[in-house]
């Protein structure tokens, strides 16, 4: 293969990710997926990212600046926890859970947009813009901007505007601009279009903070490798606590990126199997879902060729999800590779599956779940059972519920 | 030589600047495109780009996305385009067809069968916004082998070496994008565009069109002075918006604007 990127996730003694498995190639392939299928416009500034990306994640001074935000900002490393009673409840393996719930902002969207954001000072771009579903990657994008004295432009679906009310006026506090996306479904992928139209229209000083994994290269490997942290100290942690490696990895997903910042430290272990969790909606049988591995097919969306939601005719059709957060028709694509070769299996787990995995959580461990968490929590209720208690689960707790108050309580027949 | 590099070449001998209009196929319904196709050919149009409905149009302003959102409402998509460019055929078998837009829809028929439609069909290339040269290699095959064009982007952030390998893949002609921004945005820099035409030509030996941003007959004008082909659409569009409930008239009132382009474009070359 042709001369690979430096990798943050390569660094370090336990990245786990060793020499056999290198992806994406050097032009941001991942087998058939991924690539940069984008207007003309835009190859300039992507091929600028591209170059940026490469220098930094290989540059000690950039290393240790994000190293130190990740500690004293994001509060890393977050702790796994053994869920002993609900272990011991569900009769099976034993459950641990990677706390990203924990972090600053509440998930692990921050992870990121630390990293994209101290990038984007060193390019010197002042503007940074953003497009957000339930509003966790806007939140943290607003976060980081702040900080850094950036100025902030988030777009949102108008139909996520209105469910997540909450975020937009945290991000509003913070400083953003958050404009509603009324084109198309309203939804993420709305948002998502209208921040490229944004990009096209703004190269010379703005920086695209794309959320998941996701996008055109070097996207998808770039957010990876910031989230990777996730799976690097996770990998250790557990390690130490158990003396062993896990012998299942459980995700929610939806672009994917926590699953992947979980699952790409572990790839080269054969032994721990990785299991990626999809939103089934109402069922996937429904139709009414967003589990593009599932029950849907490759093509091309927003810059690479993925699996994603469509019609006969190629055209991209409304996902359903009780998460905002996983509502989206696509989904990276190092996910559908990794589908494809088979060394992650994918499932899905419906609204009411997910709702009552959420209440379990809080109820039993007294920890309130994110509702895209609370799909990774369903499975590996299902999973655990069939497994021996000697045998561990670790699951990415990727965010916390706070953010979902309204909905939950909305399905529960109240109004807060 | 293809229909398209055989109306470039005819215009070219008779020192003329070619006029492009861009409307969305099956805007504001699919009996429309017909008859405007052939009222647009009347009024002075050297070849038609018709937009390819897609559900995610990333690189389109605000006109040409409710364009593709009534197109869609109408059930149009790409085999329906196609049996539009096919009813067109029976009454113009000269006037070159592009079709604009997202790979997607493509992706889903295959790019072997999609050549093979087209080129049945009477269509004589495609320019997939979403598409540079670095992912375009299964497709060019497979459109050459049908004898289509494959019609490239260039941006005011293209390089020089890219704009060489894009001279070097594409074919028909290529479009310059004369703003940073989506379809329909602001207004070109004539002195801008001018300079940028310039090095292109000095790169590639295609003919080269410009669009985004030409908006009336003056900036068409100018334009025309710079370059081989000048694009208009969302300007047409706009006003097809204007007309949605009367659908009957929008043939004439296109007719009529493009005809205003035609003579400041004639009298830019002639000057």
């Amino acid at each position: 293969m042709a001369t690979t990127p430096a990798m943050l996730s390569d660094r370090g003694p336990q990245t786990g990710a060793g020499p056999g498995y290198r992806w994406p190639d050097a032009n941001g392939h991942f087998g058939p997926y991924g690539g940069l299928f984008v207007p003309e416009t835009l190859m300039y500034p992507l091929e600028e990212l591209r170059v940026a990306y490469e220098r930094y994640l290989a540059d000690p001074e950039f290393q240790a600046e994000l190293d130190a935000d990740l500690q004293d900002y994001v509060g890393r490393p977050s702790p796994i926890y053994h869920a002993v009673r609900w272990s011991r409840d569900l009769g099976g393996a034993q459950i641990y859970l990677k706390r990203e719930d924990l972090n600053h902002t509440g998930a692990h969207k921050i992870n990121n947009t630390i990293g994209q954001a101290l990038l984007a000072r060193r390019m010197g771009k002042t503007r940074i813009i953003a497009e957000t579903g339930a509003g966790q990657h806007g939140v943290a994008s607003a976060t980081v901007a702040a900080r850094l004295g950036l100025e902030c432009v988030v777009y949102m679906g108008e139909v996520d505007v209105a469910r997540q009310e909450a975020n937009v006026y945290r991000m509003r506090l913070l400083g953003a601009q958050v404009v509603s996306v009324k084109s198309g479904s309203r939804t993420l992928k709305d948002a998502l279009n209208e921040a490229m139209r944004d990009w096209v229209t703004n190269v010379d000083d703005t920086f695209y903070i794309i959320g998941t994994v996701a996008g055109p290269h070097p996207y998808p490997a770039m957010v990876r490798d910031f989230q990777a942290v996730i799976g690097r100290e996770a990998r250790a942690q557990m390690l130490a606590r158990t003396g062993r490696l896990p012998d299942a990895l459980v995700a929610c997903v939806g672009g994917g990126s926590n699953a992947i910042g979980l699952f790409y430290p572990f790839i080269e272990d054969a032994g721990v199997a990785m299991i990626g969790v999809e939103a089934a909606g109402d069922g996937l049988e429904t139709g009414r879902h967003a589990a593009p591995l599932n029950a849907g097919r490759p093509g091309v969306l927003h810059g690479n060729r993925t699996y994603l939601m469509e019609d006969a005719d190629g055209q991209i059709i409304e996902t359903h999800s009780v998460s905002a957060g996983l509502d989206y028709p696509g989904v990276g694509p190092e996910h559908a590779w990794l589908k494809d070769t088979g060394r992650a299996r994918y499932d899905a787990i419906t609204d009411i599956e997910a709702l009552a995995a959420f209440h379990t959580l809080t109820r039993t461990e007294g920890i309130i779940p994110a509702l895209e968490s609370s799909h990774a929590l369903a499975y590996a209720a299902k999973l655990a059972p069939t497994m021996g208690r000697d045998q561990t689960i670790l699951v990415n707790l990727s965010g916390r519920g706070d953010k979902d108050m309204h909905t939950v309580a909305k399905h529960e027949g109240l109004v807060l | 030589m293809s229909r398209i590099a055989t109306r470039f070449a005819s215009l070219k001998g008779h020192g003329r600047t070619a006029l492009i209009p861009f409307v969305t196929a099956g805007d504001p319904h699919p009996a429309t495109t017909v008859p405007l196709m052939h009222a647009m050919v009347a009024a002075g149009a050297d070849l038609i780009e018709l937009g390819v409905p897609f559900s995610d149009p990333m690189a389109d302003g605000p006109v040409i996305q409710r364009a593709t959102e009534r197109a869609l409402a109408q059930g149009v998509s790409l085999h329906e385009v196609l049996s539009i460019v096919r009813a067109f055929r029976v009454g113009d078998p000269d006037t070159p067809v592009v079709l604009m837009g997202y790979l997607n829809p493509i992706e889903v028929m295959g790019y072997e069968s999609f050549a093979a439609e087209a080129a049945a069909a009477g269509v004589d290339g495609a320019l997939v916004v979403d598409v540079p040269p670095e992912e375009s290699t299964d497709l060019v095959a497979a459109l050459r082998g049908h004898g289509l064009d494959l019609v490239y982007l260039l941006a005011p952030t293209s390089t020089d070496a890219r704009i060489r390998r894009i001279g070097e893949v594409a074919s028909g002609f290529v479009y310059y994008v004369s703003v940073k921004g989506v379809t329909g945005a602001g207004s070109l820099d004539t002195d801008a565009v001018a300079a940028r035409v310039e090095t292109i030509k000095s790169l590639i030996s295609l003919p080269v069109g410009v669009g985004f941003g030409i908006k009336d007959a003056a900036t068409a004008a100018r334009v025309a002075a710079v370059a081989d082909a000048v694009i208009v659409g969302s300007a047409l569009v706009s006003r097809i918006e204007e007309l949605e409930q009367t659908p009957e008239s929008i043939p004439g009132v296109i007719g009529d604007f493009l005809a205003t382009l035609r003579v400041a474009i004639d009298a830019a070359d002639r000057g």
